[in-house]
């Protein structure tokens, strides 16, 4: 079927965007690796053998242990947050209500925003000030009567790192009610009508037929937003700066390598990164093309 | 048969309600304060709403913002456009013109869209210094090729989707790969080239990381420029307010006026496009 001509013309289209994702994916993967086995800190490069040691001096480093910690903490809340309130969106958006496309629309906006600019609002908005400085939610929850839940916001102690999942749950819960919309749509109808002819309630209906086919969106949500947590970095900035309570891998990194110099290290944070991502994301990529050859 | 009434589901306009006010309630302090006059501007009445229309403070953000705003739009233009038209190659290539060992390359693309970029980070600013591309080039070189996986499976996706007799026909009327590619998928891939196109705008817009490790003080795009005015403690909240919603305003609006092909784009994005 390959006319003569046409034989290596395909090879010969694609090979630039290869190349490209050879070198500056694969090539520079390999080059953080050899970066991360160094002895390398200054501005010159020096890539002396130093085997593991970056790896090992940085699980070492309290401040890791605490970059550990948050992410753990965001991600639990981000993800749990997310999915939750994505779920609960796209059902009440399923009922074929009228204006469900504006309701749609409006909570997926957030999406089109920078993380900058919704950490810059979201400081404002959680500001911690007391008193007679009170602003922000703080001082919303005063004027509405809702005293109670006025708090700390990302300043709180160990759990600050909770109030920036907020404003990320603000940010990407309009991603997961899309995710389970679009699932909740390809259910078809006649399942959910022969089991109200069979006597179930609604809320049946959702716990025992939509949920479970609803599990490969779950799973789908879980790993998107999984990997997401785990690369968080520009709305932790935007709302905090670099502060040691708030730091997480990605924040780590960028200040070890291009405030402190510290390549061979910076590089380590890089790859483990990779490393905890790509044991999330490869399965995913096989089972994703799989299930699309079956199809 | 489905006329029972369901008095039951109209209660939900409550919490649908509750919940777009929370979505909103960013963006109303975002507007509201930029249309304040100065000396409305109080941190204890930022919740009210400002007595007339001013724009004492878009203007403020505007001049303080604006280098680094057409920054933005001379690095994401590019990097949206060239991203795209590699994709769609990429894509009819490994949907419709299959070579040895294609499918065993495209999962290798594929990864590199979920790649964290810490890892590839001191590569790329070395790498861009020893070959000289510095500042807005070198940002948008980035964008174009980290944006190839997604911009790929898009089109691969929307490729693969076309019957093959489509291309039989024009084979046998005697056309060529690149004939077929012009006369007759290209006219019909411009929804794609949409999804992809804002996809890739609002992805290199939005980015802080790539901006901030390779551009400087002359050529930063929107995003560090804004970090670096919120983090400044001479300029006040409301002329942040402001700039955050001009640095809003254009993903915001291709959100509002082509919502439908991002949320294509999103889906894409997860692999469940």
């Amino acid at each position: 079927m390959f006319r003569d001509k046409d034989r290596f013309l395909n090879v010969l289209l694609i090979s630039p965007s290869i190349l490209a994702v050879l070198i500056f994916i694969y090539a520079f993967i390999a080059w953080s690796v050899r970066v991360s086995l160094s002895k390398w800190k200054g501005l010159s490069a020096d890539y002396t053998w130093n085997g593991l040691n970056n790896y090992f001096d940085l699980f070492a480093d309290p401040r890791f242990q605490i970059d550990i910690r948050n992410t753990l903490i965001f991600t639990g809340v981000f993800v749990l947050g997310s999915i939750l309130l994505g779920f609960i969106l796209a059902v009440m958006l399923d009922q074929g209500l009228k204006g469900e496309a504006f309701f749609r629309s409006l909570f997926l906006f957030p999406m089109a925003i920078s993380y900058i600019v919704t950490g810059v609002v979201w400081r404002w908005l959680m500001n911690p000030a007391s008193g007679t400085r009170t602003s922000g939610l703080n001082l919303l929850f005063n004027n509405i009567g809702l005293d109670f839940l006025a708090n700390q916001w990302h300043t709180t102690p160990t759990l600050g790192i909770a109030a920036i999942a907020l404003a990320a749950i603000w940010q990407m819960s309009g991603y997961t009610m899309a995710l389970y919309l679009a699932g909740l749509r390809a259910i078809p109808e006649e399942l959910k009508e022969a089991a109200r002819i069979d006597g179930a309630t609604e809320l049946q209906i959702y716990r025992h037929i939509m949920l479970p086919l609803l599990a490969p969106v779950t799973l789908s949500a879980l790993i998107i937003l999984g990997h997401m947590s785990l690369k968080v970095f520009d709305l932790i900035v935007a709302i905090a700066g670099k502060q040691l309570p708030l730091d997480v891998p990605a924040i780590y990194m960028w200040q070890i390598t291009f405030d402190g110099l510290f390549y061979g290290r910076g590089a380590a944070v890089g790859i483990l990164l990779l490393i905890s991502i790509a044991v999330l994301i490869i399965p995913y990529i096989r089972y994703t093309l799989k299930t699309e050859a079956e199809q | 048969m489905k006329t029972r009434f369901h008095i039951g589901k109209y209660w939900l306009y409550v919490p649908l309600v509750l919940m777009a006010v929370f979505y909103l309630l960013p963006l109303y302090v975002m507007i509201i304060t930029g249309f304040k006059e100065f000396s409305e501007i109080d941190l204890k009445t930022m919740w009210n709403l400002p007595h007339g229309i001013a724009f004492d403070n878009y203007i403020e953000a505007y001049s303080k913002l604006a280098p680094s705003l057409w920054n933005s739009f001379a690095m994401v233009i590019p990097a949206a456009v060239i991203s795209s038209a590699l994709g769609s190659l990429n894509g009819y290539v490994l949907a419709k013109w299959k070579f040895r060992g294609a499918d065993v390359i495209f999962p290798f693309i594929l990864f590199g869209m979920f790649i964290p970029y810490q890892s590839i980070l001191i590569p790329l600013v070395q790498f861009m210094n020893l070959v000289g591309i510095k500042g807005l080039p070198g940002l948008a070189l980035a964008h174009i090729i980290y944006g190839i996986p997604i911009t790929t499976l898009t089109f691969r996706n929307y490729y693969a989707s076309l019957p093959q007799e489509l291309l039989e026909a024009a084979k046998i009327d005697g056309a060529d790969m690149l004939g077929i590619y012009r006369h007759i998928l290209l006219p019909i891939s411009m929804p794609s080239f949409v999804v992809v196109l804002i996809w890739q705008f609002t992805s290199a817009w939005n980015d802080f990381l790539f901006a901030v490790v390779l551009t400087g003080n002359t050529d930063w795009p929107i995003t560090v420029a804004l970090n670096n005015m919120a983090g400044s403690q001479i300029i006040s909240w409301n002329v942040q307010m402001a700039g955050s919603l001009l640095a809003a305003l254009p993903t915001l609006l291709v959100y509002i006026f082509l919502g439908r092909y991002f949320l294509r784009g999103l889906l894409a994005g997860s692999l469940k496009g």
